[in-house]
């Protein structure tokens, strides 16, 4: 018990290290612009399609579900701006959060795990190459501006998910259903969930590439970094989530 | 055998060294792998370091080149004492060390020019395209391989990887080159293929190599001097034919 208390304190205290380093790292020239944009590429846009299928079906589900609660006190006029406001605030950044757990820190694990075992981290380090800068500042940087725009994504696509899921039981313009939501929605609902995907993409990186890195050597502990890179990274967007809310609920 | 190593330390003394490690001391826990290693290469000069498996060679040269932190002792390259060196000042010292891994290392994601190319592009940043381009092709010349310039590391056998990996390494123009095992896993035409290889680049470049290996073919073929190491320390250093003619059985075994 004392061994696994120390062992995660251990962990905790190294992810936290390498965490900060980023910011100094990043700073400081040369810049790996070419690598950035091609993280950005990889993360962002080969991630659009899953997220707009979870985004889609997030938002019909929703509508569906919510209908018949509605509908008993005769509030089906609301069912659009509530549609909105639960993805916009809540369900579509952590969905969206998750998703990019399970998808982006893993993929990044397996990626800088299985490099590290065959020595390709040791080779740049011979090669007078800060590895650091080139593969994990540039992957950070790249979740931490590519999850907030996954994020306002998938609203979209969740708001027209529910649209469609609206006009299944009646009848409604776009227009009229995009109206009804913007006139409902605040500063107050927009900026506090965007500022926490930040912080969402941040740490699927921060985790994804820390875990590749320190990989030990061997095949197994490729999928070990990957596996654990998924949990931890899906268990700190709750709680981010929950620090996000509370301060949330404090100033707005 | 005394003798042999006496001697040996005696020309170091007289004869320029560019790498030399006095004392060294490395531990991972509490499993201590090198117990006060004491070794020199003279400029020009291809040293072969045999042992055991687990021995300690590869630490040996992962400590030259900074991969490793030592834990006692000292390791002196180029005249500079590699750990009291800040990062900027040891990437100074790696760009004259080649380090050619066991596996090759070479970067999966990128084209062989690309690998070639990654830390070229880094260390010269005013070079023109033109002097890019005559830089790869003279090295993929100089490895066989010209005609790999576009495949991805996936596509080549065992033995073009090496040569790929030497390429990327002969690229930087180094003067020290580092072997890990360079003929592991390779047939003994491709092993005889890349240790003349081996041979042509200290010629061509004017290098200085230490080489880890197994293989005595490519010892006998490549070494000026041959160290082995036993039980953390270097049991004796000597000529390949010196060492062959021993009398000592544990020596012996490895000529066998």
């Amino acid at each position: 018990m004392q061994t696994k208390v120390k062992t995660i304190l251990t962990n905790t205290g190294n992810l936290t290290i390498f965490g900060g380093k980023f910011f100094k790292v990043m700073l400081a020239p040369p810049y790996e612009f070419k690598e950035f944009v091609k993280q950005c590429f990889s993360i962002g846009y080969k991630s659009l399609p899953l997220v707009a299928v979870t985004g889609f079906i997030m938002g019909f589900v929703l509508t569906l579900q919510s209908r018949p609660t509605l509908a008993t006190f005769g509030a089906e006029s609301w069912l659009p701006k509530m549609v909105a406001l639960s993805l916009i605030r809540e369900i579509a950044p952590v969905v969206t959060g998750l998703i990019c757990a399970g998808k982006i820190a893993s993929g990044i694990s397996a990626e800088l795990g299985s490099m590290k075992v065959t020595e390709q981290i040791d080779a740049m380090e011979v090669s007078a190459i800060n590895p650091y800068k080139y593969l994990v500042v540039t992957r950070i940087m790249a979740t931490t501006l590519m999850v907030p725009l996954l994020v306002i994504f998938a609203d979209l696509i969740g708001i027209y998910g529910g649209y469609v899921g609206v006009n299944i039981h009646s009848k409604i313009t776009l227009f009229r259903y995009f109206t009804q939501i913007f006139e409902s929605l605040g500063f107050s609902d927009i900026l506090p969930a965007t500022i926490k995907t930040f912080f969402f993409g941040y740490f699927i990186g921060m985790i994804g590439c820390y875990k590749g890195f320190t990989a030990s050597n061997g095949t197994e502990s490729v999928g070990k970094a990957a596996n654990e890179a998924v949990v931890i990274a899906s268990l700190s967007i709750f709680l981010i989530d929950i620090i996000a809310v509370q301060l949330t609920d404090f100033f707005f | 055998m005394k003798e042999i190593l006496k001697n040996n330390m005696d020309d170091n003394k007289i004869i320029n060294e560019i790498i030399s490690i006095k004392d060294l001391y490395k531990s991972f826990g509490k499993n201590e792998i090198l117990k006060g290693i004491n070794l020199s290469v003279k400029a020009g000069e291809n040293l072969v370091l045999l042992g055991k498996s687990g021995s300690g060679k590869s630490i040996t040269i992962k400590c030259i080149v900074g991969l490793l932190e030592i834990d006692k002792g000292g390791i002196n390259v180029f005249g500079k004492e590699i750990s009291n060196l800040t990062n900027k000042e040891l990437n100074e010292v790696r760009l004259k060390i080649g380090f050619l891994f066991q596996s090759g290392a070479l970067y999966d994601s990128m084209t062989v020019s690309e690998n070639l190319l990654f830390a070229l592009k880094r260390m010269k940043k005013k070079i023109s395209v033109q002097e890019i381009e005559n830089e790869v092709l003279e090295v993929l010349i100089a490895v066989g391989l010209k005609e790999a310039i576009d495949k991805m590391p996936s596509e080549l056998s065992g033995g073009m990887r090496k040569r790929i990996a030497l390429a990327r390494t002969l690229i930087l123009k180094p003067e020290i080159i580092l072997y890990d095992e360079p003929t592991t896993g390779l047939d003994s035409i491709t092993s005889r293929e890349i240790s003349e290889l081996m041979l042509d680049v200290q010629k061509k470049y004017k290098t200085t190599s230490i080489i880890i290996t197994h293989d005595m073919a490519c010892a006998k073929l490549t070494a000026d001097t041959i160290a082995i190491l036993k039980e953390g320390v270097i049991y004796v250093q000597g000529t390949y034919e010196d060492l062959e003619n021993s009398n000592d059985e544990w020596i012996k075994s490895f000529f066998i």
